[in-house]
This record gives C-alpha cells, sequence and structure tokens, in this order.
C-alpha cells in the first residue's frame, strides 16, 4: 500500500498536499483499490466555498457511487480536468496525475486535525 | 458463507472476494474493464458454481417442466437448451433459468443462485404430476468459459468435436480427462462460448486444464463483476433487477420465450395473453446515455418537462462503449428507439435515448 509520507490524509481515504496557502486533493491509493476501476469524476462545486464534511463530488467506480467530502474548508480553485477524459488516471496515479482537486485554505488551523502518514496508516490497519 | 469448490484456487489467484446471495464469490481478479475486455476479445474463465441445478425426471417430467415453464418445453430435442421463466401465479417471475433435455423422460432446470430456494419450493408445489425432482445444487459446479475463442481452446481438451456447436445446445462428454462432463454453449456474456457442469470433486482439475489450455490466447479468470458489465452491454435480463416477482415477461420483452402454443399450458397463460392482446403500461426497454454520466438501478426516469415516466432497472459504464448504458422500466409513450428520455442523477438530469439492445455487438 502506497501512503506517502509527505501528505497529510483524511478518514475518508483523501490525501491532502498543502502548497502554501492552497492544497491539493485526491484519493488515496487505499481507496481506489478499494473502488476497483473509476469510470466517472464528477466536480461541479469550481469557485465554490465548502465546509470540512461538505460534498466536492463524486467518483463512481463500475460498481459504486461515492461522494468525495472535503477533508478541510476551503474554496475548490481549480479540477483536474484530465480526468474528465481519463478517470483512470486515480487508478493508475492516484498522488500525481489522479489528483482531483485544488483548494484555497479556509483556516489552516483545520489541518492540524489531519492524520499524518503513521496515523492514516494505522486507520487502514485497523 | 457457502463456498464453491474453486475457492481456495480464486484466494490464491488474488482475487477480491465478496459475499454475492450467501456465496463467497469472486467480484473481480486483475479488474472489471480488463477482465471485460479480455471476454470480449479473447476468452475468459468464471466461475458459477452459485448457480442451482434441479433434475426433473420419469414419465411426468415434461408435463411438469411445461406447466412451470413459459417456454415451449415441446419445442425441446435431446441435446437442446431452451431460455424460459417461471411465473409466480400472479404475473410476475419466480427465477428465469435454463432447461435442458437429456431424454424425454430427464430434463436439467438451471436456476439462479438468489432463488435457489424459492425456487425448489415453487417447483415442488406444482408437482402434482409425481415428477421425480432432485436439487442438485450443493453436488454440481459449472464453469463459464466465454469468449470469441473459448470454442477453439476447449476443443483442445476434448475429443469430442465442441468447436462448431450450434448456439444452445449441449453434450455429455469425457472432458480434460473426466467422464460425463456436460458441455453446453451457452452463456450470459454476448460473446460465445460455453458453459461446463461437473461434480464438485472435479473442478478444480477442470478449472486449472481450462487454464492451461488458454494460456497461450490470454485467457484470464473473471470475476461477477465484469460478468454483471457482460450480460448488460448484451441486453441480457438479471434476476432481482430487471425481473422480479412484480415483473411479467410480457414487459420484461421476454414475450418470445412465453409462448402461447397449442398445448403449453403453463402457469398463468390467459394472464400474460391478455397482456399481450391489451398491452402493458410499462415495459422494459434499453438506453444510452448521451452525455457523460452512468444511470444506477432505481434512478428514476423522466421526461423533458421533469414528470417521472419510468424506473432505472440496470446501468454501468459500458467498458466497451465508454458511455453509460441501462435498462428502463418506461411508459408507452417511449418505447419507439430514439425516443429522448431523461436520467435523473442525483441533483441533475441527464440526456438519453432509448436503444434496443445489444448496445454492444461483438
Amino acid at each position: 500500500m502506497n501512503i506517502p509520507e509527505n501528505l497529510l490524509y483524511s478518514e475518508d481515504h483523501e490525501w491532502l498536499r498543502v502548497e502554501g496557502d492552497e492544497a491539493v486533493i485526491g484519493i488515496t491509493d487505499f481507496a481506489q483499490k478499494e473502488l476497483g476501476d473509476i469510470v466517472y469524476i464528477e466536480v461541479e462545486t469550481l469557485d465554490e466555498t465548502l465546509e470540512k464534511g461538505d460534498v466536492f463530488g463524486t467518483v463512481e467506480a463500475v460498481k459504486t457511487v461515492s461522494d468525495l467530502m472535503m477533508p478541510l474548508g476551503g474554496t475548490v480553485v481549480e479540477v483536474n480536468e484530465s480526468l474528465g477524459d481519463e478517470p483512470e488516471g486515480v487508478n493508475k496515479d492516484p498522488y500525481g496525475e489522479g489528483w482531483i482537486i485544488k483548494i484555497k485554505i479556509g483556516d489552516t488551523a483545520e489541518l492540524d486535525k489531519l492524520l499524518d502518514h503513521a496515523a492514516y496508516k494505522a486507520s487502514i490497519e485497523g | 458463507m457457502k463456498k464453491t469448490a474453486l475457492n481456495a484456487m480464486h484466494r490464491q489467484m488474488g482475487a477480491k472476494m465478496v459475499e454475492f446471495v450467501g456465496f463467497d464469490m469472486p467480484v473481480q481478479f486483475e479488474g472489471i474493464n480488463i477482465e471485460h475486455e479480455t471476454v470480449r476479445t479473447k476468452l475468459g474463465v468464471f466461475d458459477v458454481s452459485h448457480m442451482g441445478e434441479f433434475w426433473a425426471e420419469g414419465p411426468n417430467a415434461f408435463d411438469l417442466v411445461q406447466k412451470v415453464s413459459t417456454n415451449d418445453v415441446s419445442a425441446l430435442t435431446d441435446g437442446k437448451v431452451q431460455y424460459s421463466c417461471f411465473p409466480n401465479g400472479n404475473g410476475g417471475i419466480v427465477d428465469d433459468f435454463l432447461v435442458y433435455r437429456f431424454h424425454e423422460e430427464k430434463y436439467l432446470l438451471v436456476v439462479n443462485a438468489s432463488n435457489i430456494d424459492k425456487d425448489w419450493v415453487h417447483v415442488n408445489k406444482h408437482n402434482d404430476v409425481s415428477a421425480q425432482l432432485s436439487n442438485a445444487s450443493d453436488d454440481i459446479s459449472q464453469l463459464a468459459v466465454q469468449g470469441p475463442l473459448a470454442l477453439k481452446v476447449m476443443q483442445k481438451l476434448t475429443d469430442e468435436p465442441v468447436e462448431d456447436m450450434e448456439y444452445y445446445t449441449f453434450k455429455v462428454i469425457e472432458f480434460a480427462g473426466v467422464k460425463d462432463v456436460v458441455f453446453s454453449t451457452t452463456g450470459y456474456t454476448g460473446s460465445g462460448g460455453c458453459e461446463i457442469y461437473m461434480p464438485n470433486a472435479d473442478a478444480e482439475k477442470i478449472y486449472k486444464a481450462v487454464l492451461e489450455a488458454g494460456e497461450e490466447y490470454g485467457i484470464k479468470p473473471i470475476g461477477l463483476g465484469a460478468r454483471d458489465t457482460l450480460r448488460l452491454e448484451s441486453g441480457f435480463c438479471l434476476y432481482g433487477n430487471d425481473i422480479n416477482d412484480n415483473t411479467s415477461p410480457i414487459a420484461a420483452g421476454l414475450g418470445w420465450i412465453t409462448k402461447f402454443t397449442d398445448g403449453n399450458d403453463f402457469i398463468d397463460r390467459e394472464l400474460f395473453e391478455a397482456q399481450k392482446a391489451n398491452g402493458v403500461p410499462r415495459r422494459l426497454k434499453g438506453f444510452v446515455m448521451q452525455e457523460r454520466a452512468i444511470p444506477r438501478q432505481h434512478y428514476e426516469v423522466v421526461d423533458a418537462e421533469g414528470n417521472v415516466i419510468g424506473e432505472v432497472t440496470s446501468g454501468t459504464m459500458s467498458p466497451m462503449l465508454k458511455q453509460g448504458i441501462g435498462m428502463a422500466y418506461l411508459d408507452r409513450p417511449y418505447w419507439k428507439d430514439g425516443s429522448e428520455i431523461f436520467i435523473k442523477i442525483r441533483n441533475k438530469t441527464a440526456r438519453a435515448l432509448v436503444q434496443r439492445p445489444p448496445f454492444y455487438k461483438g
């Protein structure tokens, strides 16, 4: 299971890479493996300001539909358009080409509530 | 949870296992899309041992099967297979199944795993002619080898000619060194191939032989996930989704297996005849999404004004077409190919066109 050390994680299996006052968000390697072949990513919240836990999009695998939840509050400033034609990018490279949105962080204090590499690893290994 | 004879092999091969109607079954091995494509272009092997098998034998076996089956069993000759369904006495469907005629007094009924107990009670309840019934579901394993190369590859495992067998026929043959294997040119994928029945004790041996014979052609083990996308792409009904205890075969587009021939006095015949003559309010139709969206079971179908005109029973992203496809019960004005409908997906509606399956012809 690939869990990069330089990222933060949510219990909903999203990862987050902080870049100044912005953060890039995607789903973890564990999540993409659980979902199986991803066939559709829908994000229609560009420019919207959302709170932690709000649904910012949906990911559809062949057999399932799952909500994507904000790991912290912020404004969606960019959506990975390449996933429109190639949603399988999330399966192939969940931490790279498979990134889903970029947000402007609302409150940096919320970053402290996210899991680090070790805590996320522990959470999925139960 | 019940296990098929191949459970340990699936785990060894890295299958992702799930519970499916009380059985521990592989939902996927490598990935649904790659498995789907392998069956469409080469061949794949499915463990479908969860399916149920009933024998009906004796001088009155025909009368019983004819009575519980909508199709005309008298049209069958030895070595032929027929698709049919059990009407439930109230105009609904107990299950859909295959009938194999071994000879005049011996029939095999192959039923869905989800309905084995219900079907068994049903056929026994209607057995007022004293046919000999036996439930062999726990003793028989079944493999489906499907794909354009399936029969050619299976020919390597038997001296009997199987490569040019007609669709929906079967033979009892020696296969991979095992005697009395039922080799049937049926399937649930729309890509051709066969279904093979054997005693549980021989399942592992035959499964290994099939994988080995197919290796040079790129055979893969296939899970239930791809079984569902393959059947839907070909427009085959799934019991529990597209048909159930409340749907009639006439509404489900199964009029072709509901035969009102002389002497075919099956349960609910008059009711279905009246439906055929007078029409039904909703019918099961296929549709293809015209925008990037995936329909799912129970999503509402609406017209351009938002009025509800139907309900989705099955839906997926077609791995071959890369388009959303599905089946839905629709009101009469929308039955024609090309009719414009809209699927309610979460907080929006997505445009689709009615299209008669198969959605993909491979």
